[in-house]
């Protein structure tokens, strides 16, 4: 194990951002995936191990000028139990519930479980349907980019080592907005899962618009379903629809088989849990 | 080898300056350091609960945390819900409904019905199954640990 040189706690986002700028310190926040992995010898200490905790802003959670921003550091349980997300983002409340334990709830941040960029990560499949922005910031400047453009990899992201996730935005969902989130696993609590699923759409008329669909834990990264939004995209949701939907979702997902499930069995599931998560929706 | 790092916290009601290292989880400070071994180690990735401590009246899992950030913050472990008055009935009820079998996961147990039982004082079968839901018994004897909580919630009810 490398050892840690120095370590940090700052108060002030500068001063934070100042520490990352030669891209050589280990950020920590809430620690729920770093100890495991630092642990398990797949991730090395840097030099500087950087405590972003103490930094207040990072909690913030604002609604203005039609859109939500959420603080990295906002905890999974604050996701589940802030009244102003619950109202103005449902879907993320929700997949917060699914989520490990009340423990690491209490521990985890959203700006953590966007930075570990796992496939199978519980809030990026909702932050994928409801079109966030990652909001990043060095010391040289801030840039936002689209969630479905920042994975790039099991692990690996588009964030440079010299920026640190300062927020999640979120348009806020129009009126008739209808969204689900499924995660299928062997128990409820404290399970990766083995599929996640995200919609998203504005129902008027019985017609569907601005479909958003994503999937977890059935590719590299997490993933928007576009050949399957494109079918659903102005289509009134009958059973033909929805039967065409689940089988070009099947189809769309790159499953691999490991411990939790085959990949055969990974495509069975997303197929009929979109079936059924779109039935869901029409008969409300 | 890394330096250490100075901090001042306050465990179970004292005040306490330490110096540890960076990489150190709180568990391991906790047990090795200063010697309050009724936290367990259990699985040490944040499975089990057996590890289950209060950080500011939240409960985490101590083999999750750095012991740095313990920095300016208030500590709670089983050793002093063992002399809290508050806990009389929570303990009671684990004693009473036999809560306890081979007592490893006893702690993180006692320490995370704490966290419930300030959450949902009201606390039903549904607030308390879910609310341990992190925290697994290998002897398999969450029925009587279930009727425990729920036990003290209603005594605690009682006396207010």
């Amino acid at each position: 194990m490398t050892a840690i040189e120095r370590y940090l706690a700052p108060a002030g986002l500068d001063d934070a951002l100042a520490a990352l700028a030669g891209g050589n310190a280990t950020i920590l926040a809430g620690g729920t995936d770093l100890m495991p992995q630092i642990n398990a010898g797949k991730v090395a200490f840097r030099p500087i191990l950087l405590n972003i905790r103490r930094i207040p802003e990072l909690r913030a959670v604002e609604v203005g000028q039609g859109r939500i921003s959420i603080g990295a550091l906002v905890t999974i349980n604050e996701l589940k139990d802030n009244p102003v997300i619950a109202k103005a983002v449902p879907l993320l409340a929700e997949a917060a519930d699914h989520f490990a334990s009340d423990q690491v709830r209490n521990m985890g941040t959203i700006g953590g479980n966007v930075a570990n960029a796992s496939p199978a990560g519980d809030t990026l499949v909702p932050l994928l349907v409801l079109d966030a922005e990652v909001e990043l910031a060095s010391a040289t400047g801030r840039r936002s980019v689209p969630m479905a453009e920042f994975f790039t990899g099991p692990g690996r992201s588009v964030r440079r080592p010299d920026e640190l996730i300062t927020a999640l935005s979120l348009p806020l969902p129009r009126l008739r907005t209808v969204s689900r989130f499924v995660k299928f696993g062997t128990r409820p609590a404290l399970d990766i899962s083995a599929v996640s699923i995200g919609f998203s759409a504005t129902l008027d008329g019985g017609r569907l618009s601005d479909v958003r669909v994503a999937f977890g834990a059935v590719g590299p990264v997490p993933m928007r379903g576009r050949a399957t939004e494109a079918v659903l995209e102005g289509a009134a949701l009958d059973a033909a629809i929805i039967a065409k939907a689940a089988a070009t979702a099947q189809g769309e997902v790159k499953p691999i088989d490991d411990l939790r499930a085959s990949a055969w069995y990974r495509r069975e599931l997303i197929h009929n849990l979109l079936g059924k998560v779109l039935s869901d929706v029409v008969s409300r | 080898m890394s330096s250490l790092v100075e901090i001042s916290c306050v465990v179970n009601g004292t005040p306490t300056r330490l110096a540890v290292p960076p990489e150190t989880s709180a568990l391991a400070l906790l047990r090795d350091h200063l010697g309050l071994s009724g936290t367990k180690y259990g699985c040490g990735e944040g499975e089990c609960g057996a590890c289950t401590i209060l950080v500011d009246g939240v409960s985490v899992n101590s083999c999750l945390m750095f012991a740095v950030d313990f920095d300016g913050r208030t500590v709670t472990t089983i050793e002093g819900l063992a002399v809290d008055r508050a806990s009389d009935p929570l303990r009671q009820a684990f004693v009473e409904k036999g809560g306890v079998q081979c007592g490893f996961c006893t702690p993180g147990m006692v320490v995370q019905s704490r966290h419930v039982l300030d959450k949902h004082p009201n606390a039903g079968p549904d607030e308390v199954k879910r609310g341990l839901e992190g925290n697994l018994c290998r002897c398999t004897g969450y029925k009587k640990i279930v009727e425990a909580v729920i036990t003290a919630a209603a005594a605690q009810s009682a006396a207010e």
